[in-house]
């Protein structure tokens, strides 16, 4: 009762008004519907995986074939250098935050329009649906994690002290695909030609990173300096360090981290500057 | 207690129409319209954005206050704004002018089942829509049995919801979305869905919610429901708020917007779907005693009502009829022009050409009111070639009747004159 009565005086009120203008996260708001972000992760995951015989362990399946594939291509057709490590584990090492980007950005970059029958009947933070489908993308990366380890036992690599930075790392890389994701699941709104080109721009950002190929194959200077302006260079270049040891990241990676950094907060006013007419447009 | 929970003033809600052409549905598009459109505000100077033929105003200048605990209904036919009016008020959409607050959370009902996914099992949409609608888990969890009970789906609870019927679908959409707890319910049709028994079942929730206190808005098309859960309500038509009253005259009012008046109806050509019948429908009049068309009758004297309709072709055992009703949805009475046996042997068939059925109201039969007048065509239990429920209203005026020597509103829609003896009985 008495619960009641202090929720009753803590009556919010919502002003309802034409908007304009940019505006800014509101965080608070965000964490009061932090369980509408769990439950659609959750359902994201689990209705991708329903009515799979294998289930979950496509999540497996998917990165062994992958590196199966490039493994016969790259690495023993045509190959290519591989920083002294085995092919396969070289190859893993990327393709995980690879894999986990990819995912994240495709799924953010389609999931307003998605979700469209919520957005144009319910209220609730718009920023919570890319957010959640990121999340759904961590989900099936922490799967394939034991793709990694299993292939770090086999070679018998073990990993140093490097490897605590995973986390930070990992952050990096949803970030990443979260900055991305929110500019273009806004212009997807409006304009469904995002959801056709996106096949496309994952394929050619995969082959401007540092994935089947080592860095080296790139002059260093101002070629390598540009080429850091992908910050998933950053990424995969620290990721393979943090597992597998090896040069530490340079200079490239505060060039990812500024990109990254310009990329999210301009996603972020952008999106909240067009969430406002999601509803009517969708 | 008469705490404001929402204020809107001037709420406007503009849309781009011909959005097909007039959008940019893609980048192309976009370049070559951002081009045009910026050539044209150089010529106009730089007008404002709201001008145009390209834009309808779904809501204009919208204003009301709705009281804690207050049940408001909002009617008005489809198209008039009401849901973007509930859009706007529960924050799916922003208002193109005006303001607005609101105090306390918003649960809104627009659609149930918004968010249903059909592969997750009803256990499983339980949690997510409840999540979706603002529950918290913990909420959930303690109401769980609670909505399984409702909905009656409880052995299949976890089956996937694609296996439903769409009877146990909505029923279990409803019964996660009754069990919100909102300071202000905002409820959209959801009446619309599953058998009898269980619509009774959610309009005894609706007014359940309605008595503990909560504000609760309330959209349908079903007036009884309106009237039975609302003690005012608001008429919206083309945007505009036509009228806020108390719920039955608000009802009286909407049911009588748009139907003609004078007395008279014609049918053209688009008004009827089924072109091909042989039955086409010309004119309903109703008429006074000296055969003048008119909107109102007076109850003393009586009236006709006659329809004026076209034969193609020879049709067999037709009926020409009309229902007469009131503006509330409720029948007084059905009349066919073949009732007499001895009409009906004598129009077994009716050969091709131009009719006219006329009945006579006798006096002293309709109560003062206004009242709709259906019109049908068949023939037993074969064909219906034409009806139009919602043909003509019209006026009766009472002057003259029986009892006017009081003048209070009398109940009930006839007002007959009837034989009454009165007598001392005697000890």
């Amino acid at each position: 009762m008495e619960k009641r009565q202090q929720q009753k005086e803590a009556t919010p009120v919502i002003y309802l008004k034409p908007s304009k203008g940019w505006l800014s996260i509101d965080f608070n708001e965000l964490w009061r519907y932090r369980e509408l972000i769990y439950f659609l992760t959750w359902r994201d995951i689990k209705v991708r995986y329903k009515q799979a015989v294998l289930g979950i362990a496509w999540a497996l399946l998917q990165p062994v074939l992958t590196v199966l594939i490039f493994t016969v291509v790259f690495g023993v057709l045509l190959q290519t250098p591989s920083q002294g490590l085995p092919y396969p584990l070289f190859a893993i090492s990327a393709l995980l935050p690879w894999q986990l980007f990819a995912n994240a950005l495709q799924r953010s970059s389609i999931s307003l329009v998605g979700n469209a029958n919520l957005i144009t009947k319910i209220y609730f933070p718009r920023l919570a649906i890319p957010l959640s489908s990121v999340m759904a993308a961590l989900v099936d990366f922490g799967v394939s994690f034991f793709v990694l380890i299993g292939m770090m036992v086999y070679y018998r690599y073990l990993p140093g002290w490097n490897l605590l930075w995973l986390p930070v790392i990992i952050l990096f890389a949803l970030l990443t695909a979260l900055a991305v994701g929110l500019w273009l699941s806004a212009i997807n709104v409006q304009y469904r030609d995002v959801q056709h080109m996106v096949p496309f721009i994952v394929q050619v950002w995969m082959y401007a990173s540092p994935i089947v190929y080592p860095i080296e194959i790139i002059p260093a200077g101002i070629w390598r300096t540009l080429y850091g302006l992908n910050p998933m260079v950053g990424v995969i270049q620290s990721y393979r360090w943090a597992l597998l040891g090896g040069d530490q990241p340079d200079a490239t990676m505060l060039i990812s981290i500024v990109v990254v950094i310009f990329l999210l907060v301009s996603g972020v006013y952008y999106f909240r500057r067009m969430e406002k007419t999601f509803a009517d447009i969708v | 207690m008469s705490e404001i929970a929402i204020r809107v003033e001037n709420i406007s809600k503009q849309y781009r129409i011909g959005v097909l052409q007039e959008r940019p549905d893609t980048l192309r598009d976009l370049l070559t319209t951002k081009a045009q459109r910026a050539g044209r505000w150089i010529k106009r100077g730089g007008a404002s954005q709201y001008e145009g033929p390209a834009h309808i105003w779904a809501l204009k200048d919208i204003s009301f206050e709705v009281e804690r605990g207050q049940v408001l209904g909002i009617v008005g036919r489809n198209g008039a704004g009401k849901s973007t009016l509930l859009k706007v008020l529960s924050r799916v959409t922003d208002p193109t002018l005006g303001f607005g607050e609101i105090h306390g959370r918003v649960g809104s009902l627009l659609e149930v089942g918004t968010g249903f996914h059909p592969e997750l099992s009803g256990r499983e949409n339980i949690y997510l829509n409840g999540a979706i609608l603002g529950m918290r888990r913990e909420e959930i969890d303690r109401k769980f049995d609670e909505i399984v009970e409702f909905s009656e789906v409880g052995k299949f609870i976890d089956t996937p919801v694609k296996r439903f019927s769409s009877g146990m679908y909505l029923r279990l959409a409803f019964a996660v979305a009754a069990h919100l707890e909102p300071e202000i319910l905002v409820v959209d049709e959801v009446l619309a869905v599953g058998d009898a028994e269980f619509q009774r079942k959610c309009l005894g929730k609706m007014s359940d919610v309605a008595q503990e206190g909560r504000t609760v808005l309330f959209v349908s098309h079903n007036m009884s429901a309106v009237l039975r859960l609302t003690q005012e309500t608001i008429v919206l038509d083309q945007g505009k708020m036509v009228m806020r009253a108390p719920t039955p005259e608000a009802v009286d009012h909407y049911l009588n917007m748009g139907l003609t008046k004078q007395g008279e109806r014609f049918w053209s050509g688009e008004d009827f779907i089924n072109q091909k019948a042989p039955f086409v429908p010309v004119a309903l009049r109703v008429l006074n005693l000296t055969g003048q068309v008119v909107d109102t009758v007076n109850a003393a004297e009586g009236f006709s009502i006659e329809l004026v309709y076209q034969l193609t072709e020879d049709i067999t055992g037709l009926r020409v009829g009309i229902y007469m009703m009131t503006t509330r949805g409720e029948f007084v009475f059905t009349s066919f022009d073949t009732d007499d046996p001895q009409l009906y042997q004598q129009y077994t068939v009716r050969t091709q050409g131009r009719y006219i059925s006329r009945c006579r109201i006798p006096s002293n039969l309709m109560n003062e009111g206004r009242y709709v007048l259906g019109v049908n065509a068949s023939v037993y239990r074969i064909q219906r070639f034409f009806q139009d429920d919602k043909a003509l209203t019209f006026t009766v005026d009472a002057t003259g009747a029986p009892g006017m020597q009081w003048p209070e509103p009398r109940l009930g829609p006839v007002r007959p004159k009837l034989e009454w003896k009165i007598g001392k009985v005697e000890r």
